[in-house]
């Protein structure tokens, strides 16, 4: 067993969600109650956890999507068509294992659209999923005929607002969810593949790796995951609104994963880093809303601490602050 | 030439440490005014690093700089750049869809009321390039020119910007006889002007042709400098290796030719446009070589072999069965590997770990579920490690940190780790010092001696013959002869490639 | 030009005299946004409806929220030679060249919904509702409801520097401006959307004491009230009870959370412009009767005492 070291701790991501956490609690001291209410746990840390789950799912998705040097723009979209498929099965009457099959069906094929673009037409993924990104929300206006389409399946509502020992069903969905993708890409090969042929991809093709199937793979689970998050945002508040459903959310969902270290020109990768990126974010959201910071400066104080967190992360910052301890660090040892 | 130039560039006790490995432990060097400096080290060594340092590209953690005798410390290659030392590395790192005057003059164009100056611009490039013996339409985009007009485009314009230090990193690399020669002249032409000029290659013959004095770093360390007439070729090679070298293989191998078992025979294997149908039989404990010039269908024929391209003729026959290679994916399934002639671009996996490097072969043979676990890759990388003496601090460290040596290594125990029964190695040696380059010779050795079948690709002739128990000659896309035992020596080779033996000798082996 | 202008006017006199059944026959372009919200929607088929009701024959346009497809259909029912058009100019500037064209054409344009920088004598008239105007009657309900007792408002704005926020938020200010006792809490974005809204409400709540310090939410619009609804609800209190819920819009689903006592007033912001602009542009074809330039339409509150269920049922098939 490696003992546990300082620079394993002291991992940016942590510290800038400790910064967060802190900052919130200094312009709302109420920040970390959790109190016990209606069988479940009720607060703001909950919150940060129960609305940050759909980027985080989205980011589980897009994590080793972006290792392999690709993106997924298109997850905001897929998550609008999903929602509206999940919201006219449930007023169909359909069952909840039915709405929910339907919904993953149809994310897994745009998937497998955007991948079969990417790997087998050489499309560059930014182009390829872009087209799914402007035609989706088109699609799920189709579905919806433009309006918002509420349900009131109680199953499938239990899929967004409902709660397991406590926790808010999205955040224990997205805890499982990551649990089990990071141990499929670790504890079979798959995860070594993706860091091969994002580093490398032609020198994977030398090796004898099936690349071509390993992204066609990654962008289907992706879809999956986009899906998922969709009948989870839909379920959250009853009902499909394809218009603003996930808007934007591919753009945050890219942001988690960089802010938890993977880098967009691929190679390593981290889903349960990209997935504490997600809660970064929703950290700073939520801190917001409980500010009572006029919401003109929403962006600013976004963009600011952003920026504050991929600095601490960079490289260069890195060796400056080592230099300047180095002999603190050497002598700690 | 006794008496020593005056010192245009002085760098003391240069320390630079990336993590916990110092590539450089302390480290003086001068360049001297009119002097041509070769600075040898095998890759590892710290000569790149050095460079990087006296050029602005890293800030050293320690020692000092001094140009003219004035201290200086670099922030930017910028810098460096305009008080006087220009450098030229090997990857010409110009504009290359720009014209050749764009080039020589980005940024300093001469202009008239805040508009460039296109004729004035073209003429003045026209009269720098004369004084190189260019005499090219400097109008043409750069790209349009071979890499030795390249090259030349980007000394001119080094010394033009700097003029006090010229620094030259393997600018012989990818030149042919003619063009060297040519580049040399220019050098002496230079050199004569007054400028200190740096010169590093992997080429001996070079650094007795053209250098004054040479400068050998080791592991970080200065081992020597010496001027050029204190030292003979063998005095050098230890300096750099800190060891002897064999440095003559002559002694063809012994006529095992006929003793192997087949393994595979290449049946009318080809592929329109890139190669003619080839006949060609590889049997077990034999090496075959492959000799011809570059573009001459050697790399290509090898890339039908591995699946990597798809032949439109013929196959292979192996097991008993006759097929076609459709993917490197059932090339690695028949136990064959391929370890590929552009080592960066195709062989390692940079960021990734020295271990994962060593068993991503055999893990992709494995499949996606049967996973090796990190004590397995451990002990597996390991063995390689030591069995191939792969120089790594760790097998964890990324391997783009290791020498191409090691890399080469990393990339052949990958290919070992699956247990294959027939390797291809294309330019195995290929950018790689002197040391690593015997080692890679001798394992080419050993693994015909443990009955494995392998194709060898080199340009170097003495390479060739030196393990080859088979050499085939390629030349126009064809196969034009298979030699064997006695006729087994460079100039038959020579012959060969140059199509001056009369008819082509092909044998075909049925 | 003079010669050309009286036969213009000589043809619309022909024409006058001969098709006396007021508007029917008129053919009439619209050129709509597109579908970017429910309440679109519904003003697309409420002017469907309005111009089948007047036996006008309706060319629609959808401009997928994009300005030049709008000036494209604008030529094109120009070239086809309608009676009038009716725009919903989706941004305010770059309007006057094809205003111009039918000027010239001599077919009125009208106005929906939102205005634009050109002078005023391109367009017959604008049709819009005073948003200034729905926030006050927000703001003036919610005065008299709470009387003289203290109340903490929390408030759902719209798009940070959207025209409708900052209109609303302004009325509503003013409404209450005199009421010492009502004070505006907290306010922040909810971006218009159900989701954004129900995040923001669990914020506030948090942030309040559990909701226990606030007496009422005011929402920029319908569909951040029924996100907000649903965080009060989660958070153990009972909306409209606990927390009064006043709004902007009148979409179905507030109607149908006043139907459980959940919402307790909503502002009208009607899908109806087409049926104003097509009265205006009757009149003025009829007998030449210029009307006002901005023609403003109701703002009418709604509360639980006006049919609630009636009004849900009447808005269901719009397509909100």
């Amino acid at each position: 067993m490696r003992r546990l070291s300082l620079s394993d701790i002291a991992k940016p991501q942590l510290l800038a969600l400790a910064f967060i956490l802190v900052l919130n609690w200094m312009v709302f001291p109420g920040f970390f109650n959790v109190t016990w209410q209606d069988g479940r746990l009720f607060g703001s840390l909950i919150d940060v956890i129960n609305r940050g789950a759909p980027v985080a799912i989205l980011a589980i998705g897009m994590t080793a999507i972006i290792a392999t040097r690709g993106v997924d723009l298109s997850v905001g979209a897929v998550m609008a068509v999903a929602g509206a498929v999940a919201a006219t099965s449930a007023v169909a009457g359909q069952p909840l294992i039915v709405t929910l099959a339907g919904a993953l069906l149809v994310g897994l094929a745009c998937g497998l659209w955007n991948g079969s673009l990417v790997a087998f037409l050489g499309i560059q993924p930014f182009v390829a999923t872009l087209v799914l990104m402007v035609a989706g929300r088109g699609v799920a206006q189709l579905i919806t005929e433009g309006s918002i389409v509420t349900f009131s399946d109680p199953a499938l509502i239990f899929v967004g607002t409902g709660s397991v020992l406590g926790l808010p069903m999205p955040a224990v969905i997205a805890l499982i969810l990551m649990i089990a993708a990071h141990l499929v890409m670790r504890r079979t090969a798959i995860g070594l593949f993706v860091e091969a042929i994002g580093t490398n991809l032609s020198a994977a093709n030398y090796t004898g790796l099936r690349a071509r199937t390993v992204i066609l793979g990654l962008y289907a689970f992706g879809g999956c995951c986009a899906a998922l998050a969709g009948v989870i945002a839909a379920a959250d508040i009853r009902g499909a609104d394809a218009n603003n459903a996930g808007l934007w959310l591919e753009l945050d969902a890219i942001l988690a994963v960089v802010i938890g270290g993977t880098s967009l020109l691929g190679g390593r990768f981290s889903i349960p880093m990209s997935v504490l990126g997600a809660v970064i974010i929703q950290a700073m959201n939520t801190g917001i809303l409980v500010s009572g910071l006029p919401p003109e400066f929403n962006l600013i104080v976004k963009a600011s601490v952003i920026i504050l967190i991929l600095v601490m992360q960079s490289d260069r910052v890195a060796e400056v602050v080592s230099r300047r301890f180095g002999r603190m660090t050497t002598r700690g040892k | 030439m006794t008496t020593d130039n005056e010192v245009v560039l002085e760098a003391r006790g240069i320390i630079k440490t990336f993590g916990n490995h110092a590539a450089l432990k302390g480290v003086d060097i001068s360049f001297r005014r009119g002097e041509v400096h070769a600075l040898l080290g095998e890759n590892g060594a710290g000569k790149s690093t050095l460079i990087k340092i006296v050029t602005g590209a890293y800030i050293p953690d320690g020692g000092t700089i001094h140009l003219e005798g004035q201290p200086v410390s670099f922030a930017t290659p910028q810098q460096a750049q305009s008080l006087g030392i220009g450098t030229v590395y090997q990857e010409v790192n110009l504009l290359p869809n720009m014209t050749v005057s764009d080039n020589l003059f980005i940024g300093r164009q001469p202009t008239s009321a805040g508009i460039v100056n296109r004729k004035a611009t073209d003429e003045m490039a026209r009269e720098v390039l004369s004084r190189y013996g260019l005499d090219i339409d400097v109008r043409a985009e750069l790209s349009t020119y071979s890499v030795a007009v390249q090259q030349i485009v980007a000394i001119a314009r080094a010394v033009e910007l700097s003029g006090k230090v010229l620094i030259l990193d393997e600018p012989t690399a990818s030149l042919d006889r003619h063009e060297v020669d040519k580049l040399f002249q220019i050098i002496r032409t230079l050199k004569a002007r007054g400028l200190a000029i740096v010169f590093i290659t992997h080429f001996l013959d070079q650094v007795f042709e053209l250098s004054d004095r040479v400068t050998v770093l080791r592991n970080g360390s200065l081992i020597g400098s010496e001027r050029i007439d204190a030292l003979n070729r063998t005095s050098l090679v230890r300096m750099m290796l800190g060891k002897d070298l064999v440095q003559h293989h002559h002694t063809p191998v012994e006529g095992q030719a006929e003793g192997g078992e087949t393994l595979m025979t290449v049946r009318q294997l080809g592929l329109t446009g890139k190669v003619q149908p080839i006949d060609l039989e590889i049997r077990k404990g034999e090496v075959v070589g492959v000799a011809g010039l570059l573009g001459s269908g050697r790399t290509e024929m090898a890339r039908l072999m591995f699946g990597i391209d798809i032949a439109d003729s013929g196959g292979l026959h192996i097991d008993g069965r006759e097929r076609v290679v459709r993917s490197a994916r059932e090339a690695v399934d028949l136990g064959f590997g391929f370890c590929p002639e552009d080592r960066k671009a195709d062989g390692i996996f940079g960021d990734l770990s020295v271990r994962e490097n060593i068993v991503i072969a055999m893990q992709a043979r494995l499949g996606w579920f049967k996973a090796l676990n990190r004590d397995e890759q451990m002990e597996i990388a390991g063995n390689f490690i030591e069995a191939l003496d792969i120089r790594t601090a760790s097998a964890d460290l990324p391997v783009k940190l290791l020498s191409g040596g090691n890399q080469q290594k990393v990339i052949l125990a990958r290919w070992l780790a699956t247990d294959p029964r027939f390797l291809i190695l294309d330019e195995p040696t290929r950018g790689i010092d002197v040391g690593a380059h015997a080692e890679i010779v001798r394992m080419i050795s050993r693994l015909r001696e443990d009955g494995l079948a392998l194709v060898v690709i080199s340009s170097e002739l003495d390479e060739i013959v030196s393990y080859s128990s088979r050499v085939v000659v390629m030349r126009d896309r064809t196969l034009v002869a298979e030699l064997e035992g006695a006729d087994i020596t460079p100039s038959k080779i020579v012959q060969s490639i140059a199509g001056q033996a009369g008819e082509p000798v092909a044998e075909v082996t049925a | 030009m003079n010669i050309v202008r009286k036969l213009a006017l000589s043809a619309s006199m022909v024409a006058l005299c001969c098709t006396a059944a007021s508007a029917a026959n008129l053919t009439v372009g619209f050129s709509q946004i597109g579908s970017e919200s429910g309440w679109r929607a519904a003003e697309t088929s409420v002017t469907k409806q309005e111009a089948e009701k007047r036996g006008v024959t309706l060319k629609f346009a959808d401009a997928q929220q994009k300005q030049e497809n709008q000036i494209k259909a604008l030529r094109g029912f120009i070239a086809q030679g309608v009676d009038a058009i009716l725009v919903a100019p989706v941004v305010a500037t770059g309007w006057e060249e094809v205003l111009k064209e039918a000027k010239e054409a001599k077919i009125p344009v009208v106005l929906l919904d939102r205005g634009v920088d050109a002078p005023q004598d391109l367009y017959l008239t604008s049709v819009a509702s005073d948003q200034v105007k729905e926030g006050r009657v927000a703001g003036e309900w919610l005065a008299k409801t709470v009387g003289s007792k203290d109340c903490r408002v929390v408030e759902l704005q719209g798009t940070v520097g959207s025209t409708p926020a900052i209109n609303r938020k302004k009325g509503f200010e003013e409404a209450i401006a005199s009421s010492k006792n009502i004070s505006i809490v907290r306010s922040q974005t909810g971006d218009f959307t159900r989701s954004k809204g129900k995040e923001v409400m669990e914020g506030f709540l948090k942030a309040e004491n559990g909701g226990k310090n606030i007496c009422a939410m005011y929402a920029h619009n319908d569909d951040m009230a029924v996100g907000a609804i649903q965080a009060i609800k989660d958070a153990g209190l009972k909306p409209g009870t606990d927390i009064l819920v006043v709004s902007i819009d009148a979409v179905p689903d507030i109607f149908a959370a006043m139907m459980k006592g959940e919402a307790n007033a909503t502002v009208e912001l009607t899908p109806n412009m087409a049926g104003p602009a097509f009265d205006a542009l009757d009149a003025y074809l009829k007998s030449g009767k210029q009307p006002a330039k901005f023609i403003i339409t109701e703002s009418k509150l709604y509360t639980p005492a006006d049919d609630p269920k009636g009004e849900y049922e009447r808005r269901k098939g719009l397509g909100y």
